[in-house]
């Protein structure tokens, strides 16, 4: 016991001396969250758009200063002819230009139809569906209001109401995503860097040929980090609720043991990784490759897994990072008890049982 | 019983064109607190040898047993009672010299107060830098924190893999004598190291090229062993010197030695042909001296065999 307490003293002097790299850890869940929540968002704002008014009446005017008083949209500049919508996107100054024809006032109110056309920039395809849409959502509430109480023959009301993210707010799936992220960085490539340095270093060769058993040099080396990333579950949940203003709905406690899991699973992964590579590089790229890159692509937080051709579905599904992506959106905002995680927590589980066992069996208690 | 003991020990490995022979056969005894050199030059096959007795690597031929255990079966054992120094400076760079010393002996199941006397003297002379990290450490003085460390648990057989490379001519000296003064204390110190001159600070030394032992002895009996007459040359061009010489019947073997040339004559030659041959060959300023080999002009000879 007293040989283990002084390894993991060891491992703490190393972490805490190498002040860049604790910088980075502590700070980096801190900087992902900060971005992904005030930079790196798809929803739109104050979007700019132009119109071109060949009528110039009534309706025209009221249906811009709806637009313009919309908080999706910007009224940035009003044409004159065709000829310069071209101009204007080319500059990529508006992002949607609404144009309406000649006589469109008299249009509506004569024949009852009259039409607008709505030009968006689809170099970047969401974008435009997007705000097409909210013009076209606009565009009909004021036509509803034209209609004043006359009944139309035959009308199908939809309403539509966002369960768990009323507001639609990105945060809200981005935060467990985050959260999967750092922990896979910090205990996956930080501890199968920290073993394999040892090796490179020779250090390794003295602990060898020395009476401390592996199994506890293992666990020695996973402790540290274990604690660093419970500081970082913390700060992520702290910055979500106070700052991203993403409630916890569920369990905490619930919430933080699964975080703890997920990082045991993620050391585990290190682990086996430490010990089938000979270099710090090796260890670094097998982790990027292995860990994180599947973790963005492949838990769902990017890019919905329902969406992806069946390989791929089913290679999400050995990304424990997928699980946990489940496990946090579960119980984090949708505020479920354990009961309907446990299939994904037993998952998970399994995982690290099985990566730890494989680890421990790889570790080379000789030089080659 | 002796102390370690190694009985036609081999080591392969495996490139993807050829297999190749780090160590091959090699058999020696070491008795009881005896300090014994493992002498040859880079690529020799040492730190193989070393790396087998320490139960880092496994033979692929013959066995050996160190203070009674087998190296492949008793790894355990081994590991307890073992000290090992690897020839790259391998502490932790970031730990200071105090925190370093208290890892290895936690580590080894012992405390640094326990085993005090043992590293005193090699200890008091680091001990100003105790607060310092390892990395910041002169060469010289990481070679005395390393060697502290590898003593810390006490082994009864000190395994040191090339400790005095890279260090300066003063360092090392004080190195050998710390280990001449550790062998006071009933350990049993085996020593690699390519500097010739540091064979006769051994008490035994076995002489190793290319995964081969070449000689096994103590210092004198190897010197004594060379049963020829050795001649120091020098003369004012010394590389024409030395392609006559090659050249000349009368030498049997010669080469270039610091500032001189070694010449080694055969039995019928003297050193008066010697003085002929140079002169015929319009040599100006010649000096030739008798000399007594060393360990150096043995491993020559044992080579050119």
């Amino acid at each position: 016991m007293k040989q283990f307490i002084s390894f993991v003293k060891k491992e703490f002097y190393h972490i805490l001396r190498d002040r860049r790299t604790l910088f980075i850890l502590l700070g980096m869940p801190i900087v992902q969250i900060i971005i992904f929540g005030f930079a790196l968002t798809n929803e739109v704002k104050n979007a700019k758009f132009a119109i071109l008014d060949q009528s110039g009446d009534i309706a025209t005017r009221q249906i811009t200063d709806e637009l313009d008083a919309s908080r999706y949209f910007d009224l940035a500049s009003s044409l004159k002819n065709y000829e310069e919508i071209e101009h204007l996107f080319r500059q990529g100054k508006v992002k949607l230009v609404v144009v309406f024809p000649p006589s469109f006032n008299s249009d509506l109110q004569h024949f009852n139809s009259a039409q607008i056309q709505l030009v968006a920039d689809a170099s970047d395809p969401n974008t435009a569906t997007t705000l097409t849409g909210y013009a076209t959502t606009i565009i009909k509430d004021y036509q509803l209001r034209l209609l004043h109480d006359k009944k139309l023959p035959y009308t199908i009301n939809t309403t539509a109401r966002m369960l768990y993210n009323s507001q639609l707010k990105g945060a809200y799936s981005f935060v467990p995503g985050v959260m999967a992220m750092v922990l896979m960085l910090v205990c996956t490539m930080m501890t199968a860097i920290t073993i394999v340095r040892e090796k490179e270093t020779g250090t390794m060769e003295i602990m060898l040929v020395s009476p401390i058993q592996p199994l506890k040099i293992i666990i020695a080396k996973a402790v540290p980090y274990l604690l660093l990333s419970i500081i970082n579950i913390a700060s992520i949940l702290l910055l979500s609720v106070f700052v991203l203003d993403v409630p916890i709905k569920g369990n905490l406690l619930l919430l933080i043991s699964e975080g703890i899991l997920f990082t045991l699973t993620c050391l585990s992964f290190g682990l086996l990784i430490s010990s089938v590579t000979e270099s710090q590089q090796t260890a670094m790229f097998i982790s990027l490759v292995g860990m994180f890159l599947p973790t963005v692509m492949l838990s769902g937080f990017m890019f919905p897994i329902e969406n992806m051709p069946l390989p791929l579905r089913i290679i999400s599904r050995a990304v424990p990072a997928k699980w946990f992506y489940d496990i946090v959106k579960s119980v984090m905002i949708k505020g479920l008890s354990f009961q309907y995680v446990a299939k994904e927590t037993i998952i998970l589980a399994g995982m690290t049982v099985f990566l730890l066992a494989l680890s421990i069996k790889k570790f080379k208690t000789r030089l080659a | 019983m002796s102390a370690v003991s190694v009985n036609k020990l081999t080591k392969l490995y495996h490139t993807k064109k050829e297999r190749v022979k780090a160590v091959e056969e090699v058999s020696f005894e070491v008795s009881k607190g005896e300090l014994f050199g493992i002498i040859g030059p880079d690529g020799a096959g040492k730190t193989s040898l070393f790396r087998m007795l320490t139960t880092l690597l496994l033979p692929d031929g013959g066995s050996a047993t160190v203070d009674g255990s087998d190296i492949v079966k008793d790894v355990k054992a081994i590991r307890k009672k073992v000290g090992y120094m690897p020839g790259r400076f391998s502490l932790y760079q970031d730990l200071t010299v105090q925190e370093n010393l208290d890892f290895f002996a936690t580590i080894f199941n012992t405390t640094v107060i326990e085993n005090y006397d043992l590293i005193k003297d090699i200890y008091v002379q680091i001990e100003p830098f105790k607060t310092r990290r390892a990395g910041k450490l002169s060469g010289g003085m990481k070679q005395k924190l390393a060697l502290c460390c590898a003593l810390i648990h006490r082994p009864v057989v000190l395994f040191l893999d090339e400790p005095t490379t890279g260090v300066d001519a003063v360092s090392r000296k004080e190195f050998w004598d710390m280990l001449k003064r550790l062998k006071d204390q009933a350990i049993t110190i085996l020593v690699s190291t390519p500097y010739m001159d540091e064979a006769a600070l051994c008490d035994r030394v076995a002489l190793m090229q290319t995964g081969r032992i070449l000689s096994t002895g103590t210092p004198t009996s190897i010197i004594s062993s060379f049963a020829s007459n050795l001649f120091t040359v020098k003369a004012e061009k010394m590389y024409p010197l030395l392609c006559d010489l090659e050249a000349w019947d009368g030498a049997r073997d010669s080469y270039s030695f610091g500032e001189f040339h070694h010449v080694i004559l055969n039995a019928q030659y003297d050193v008066g042909q010697l003085r002929t041959y140079l002169d015929s060959k319009a040599h100006s300023n010649v000096e030739i001296h008798t000399t007594q080999p060393n360990i150096e002009d043995c491993f020559m000879q044992l080579m050119q065999n």
